[in-house]
């Protein structure tokens, strides 16, 4: 297909997005991400039948988790695709890449940019 | 076991505003059970402190630790070689284990991340429920194994009230009325004739009302 899709998108691969806990999605954020979003199967279509289902509810209660830090749950977003559409796959990469866009980057990086520069 | 809730993050975000070194710990038993403070519990607090205190500009340095419980010396005492290195210490145990590990550790401030709730059961994965007052005289005998002080919102030993309708109390329309499952338990058990005995005025001195409670067992001392 060879499709194309934003090259600031770093893909980290796991068995089933069930294996994706709440403190992943933390460190991730905690070590500079500006948003992460979680690609899972198809709702109803999961290999161990409610992997991406427990993947959704962690991702919900990470962005409530995101706003009480500050750093905002809209950083944050759970997609469902399956592995044939690779279409889609670029679509949401570009639409979460746009939003990122919009919102700026992690606060917690920009401030510590700042420090850096202050330390020169 | 005794069920918890962490704390909003702004609440004990803010009870470390001015400090720069702190030591998280966990507990393995009941807040461990009901998700509150166990290790995962104890990562995701340390992690989301980092991320606060730094969009602040104010970075901290946080050090994890679980321990088997809070509510044994035995367990406190592995915090020992290092807890003097921390500015403060915030227990993800219940309040028992927070006032414990203060008592233990007269020189360190040990702040609470949780709010202890109640004594309580896994209704199903994360729904806990509470089923005991811990008034010091129980009384499930009495009552087909329902508890009245607990279940019941007046904690009526002889009921149902006046609030009680079609089965459910008259606080919320989702809370069953404790002594309908009184009636429906003894009625289930053939044991209906119980429910005609009434049960005497309380003794609420074994309760609080005696002031914090003790149990001392002497053979068992050293």
């Amino acid at each position: 297909m060879r499709l194309n899709y934003p090259s600031n998108v770093k893909i980290i691969k796991v068995p089933c997005t069930g294996k994706v806990d709440v403190i992943h999605l933390l460190q991730a954020f905690e070590r500079g991400a500006d948003g992460v979003y979680i690609a899972g199967c198809l709702e109803g279509d999961c290999h161990f039948l409610r992997g991406n289902l427990r993947a959704r509810k962690r991702v919900e209660y990470t962005k409530r988790l995101l706003d009480e830090i500050g750093i905002g749950g809209e950083r944050l977003q759970m997609y469902n695709m399956s592995a044939a559409q690779g279409p889609r796959f670029a679509e949401v990469a570009r639409e979460m890449t746009e939003r990122i866009m919009t919102l700026g980057p992690n606060p917690i990086r920009a401030k510590k940019g700042e420090a850096e520069m202050e330390t020169g | 076991m005794i069920v918890a809730e962490r704390k909003p993050l702004e609440q004990i975000s803010s009870m470390i505003e001015s400090n720069n070194k702190i030591l998280i710990v966990g507990c393995g038993e009941c807040v461990t059970v009901c998700s509150a403070g166990r290790k995962k519990e104890v990562e995701i607090l340390a992690s989301a402190l980092n991320m606060v205190r730094s969009k602040e500009g104010k970075p901290v340095e946080i050090r994890q630790e679980t321990l088997e419980r809070q509510c044994d010396g035995e367990y406190l005492e592995q915090l020992r070689g290092f807890i003097g290195e921390y500015e403060v210490v915030i227990s993800m145990a219940c309040g028992a284990g927070v006032q414990f590990m203060a008592e233990k550790y007269k020189n360190s401030l040990v702040l609470p991340a949780l709010n202890t709730k109640f004594i309580g059961v896994t209704e199903e994965q994360g729904v806990w429920s509470e089923r005991c007052h811990a008034c010091g005289d129980c009384k499930l005998h009495l009552t087909g194994g329902v508890c009245p002080i607990a279940r019941c919102s007046k904690s009526l030993l002889n009921g149902p009230c006046g609030g009680s309708a079609n089965g459910k109390c008259e606080i919320s329309p989702d809370l069953v009325c404790g002594w309908q499952l009184i009636i429906e338990r003894l009625s289930d058990l053939g044991q209906l004739e119980k429910y005609e005995e009434i049960i005497p005025i309380n003794n609420w001195s074994t309760n609080r009302d005696g002031g914090p409670r003790k149990v001392v067992r002497e053979d068992l001392r050293l």
